[in-house]
């Protein structure tokens, strides 16, 4: 599985480390909501196709990164800089894309 | 470069971690010649630079006034003028390497704490040269990524991995690169390195 890093390229899934599911929510650290305390620690989707997830290319640029995954065929649809202001960094040229 | 020369400033924390297995020569199958080339480049300072958001032109603007090089635009853009190297390797990062030591104390005048950070890791990062016709190809043999001239033109960087080693890669030439490890990894690596190069025949200088 091949992930492309906005900053380094395509680059093989051994570089990247998984952080999680990417559509949680969490709610004000100072709320005492308990129900969204437990969705955010326990709800998950678990689609059947294409999930957010959240990962960081930790073997390179180690940057956290907002990825678009089938669950079925491992297919990387969209991979975006978490922290939306990195965005002038991304400069790899689309054709460089795997 | 001219301080490091004299005696005085040569106090053991020079000894090279990779001395035990550093055997300068020719080694492996170099019968038909040797395409490889593995050497220490031995740089008297290494430094990483981050921009906090917003700041990075301010920064690579501080990265000119301190060593004189100009980085070019792009991801893993970067440059060397044979003293001194500098290349991106994440977004708002850089690695600064000079044959002199002092880098650090010179970025910390001019990178101010409003426009980002600078970590001295001069002695945290060992830096292995590797040159030859042969380079591309065995470094393709270390790392899944394109080592191509079009791909990873001369003067940029990588951040990649071998085997669980972090590992930054300058093209500091057309068949020439030099890869900084973690200094405690660097003996490893290096012997790796080696056992990579033995079918090509190669030289340590």
């Amino acid at each position: 599985m091949l992930i492309t890093c906005p900053y380094c390229g395509p680059r093989d899934v051994i570089e990247f480390t998984y952080q999680g599911d990417g559509n949680r929510q969490r709610p004000d650290p100072a709320s005492q909501n308990f129900e969204a305390w437990n969705a955010y620690v326990y709800d998950r989707l678990n689609p059947a196709g294409e999930h957010n997830e959240i990962w960081q290319h930790s073997g390179g640029c180690r940057a956290h990164l907002r990825v678009v995954r089938n669950t079925l065929t491992h297919e990387i649809s969209s991979v975006a800089f978490v922290r939306g202001d990195h965005g002038s960094a991304a400069r790899r040229k689309a054709e460089d894309k795997a | 470069m001219v301080e490091r020369q004299s005696p005085e400033r040569k106090p053991p924390e020079h000894l090279s971690p990779l001395e035990p297995e550093f055997h300068v020569g020719s080694h492996g199958n170099f019968e038909h010649g040797v395409e490889i080339i593995l050497t220490e480049t031995t740089p008297g300072s290494i430094v990483q630079l981050a921009a906090w958001p917003g700041e990075e032109k301010k920064l690579i603007a501080a990265i000119r006034t301190v060593t004189g090089l100009a980085l070019p635009d792009g991801a893993g853009g970067g440059v060397s003028d044979g003293v001194k190297s500098v290349f991106g390797f994440a977004p708002g990062k850089f690695t600064v390497a000079d044959e002199a030591e002092g880098l650090a104390a010179a970025f910390a005048k001019v990178v101010t704490p409003a426009i980002g950070t600078v970590t001295d890791l001069s002695h945290g990062r060992t830096a292995i040269r590797i040159a030859g016709p042969k380079a591309e190809w065995v470094l393709a043999k270390f790392f899944a990524i394109d080592f191509s001239l079009p791909a990873f033109p001369v003067g940029a960087g990588r951040s990649t991995t071998h085997h669980d080693v972090f590992a930054q890669i300058q093209r500091t030439g057309a068949d020439q690169f030099d890869i900084y490890v973690f200094r405690s990894f660097a003996r490893s690596f290096w012997k790796a390195l080696c056992h990579a190069s033995e079918e090509v025949g190669y030289e340590v200088q």
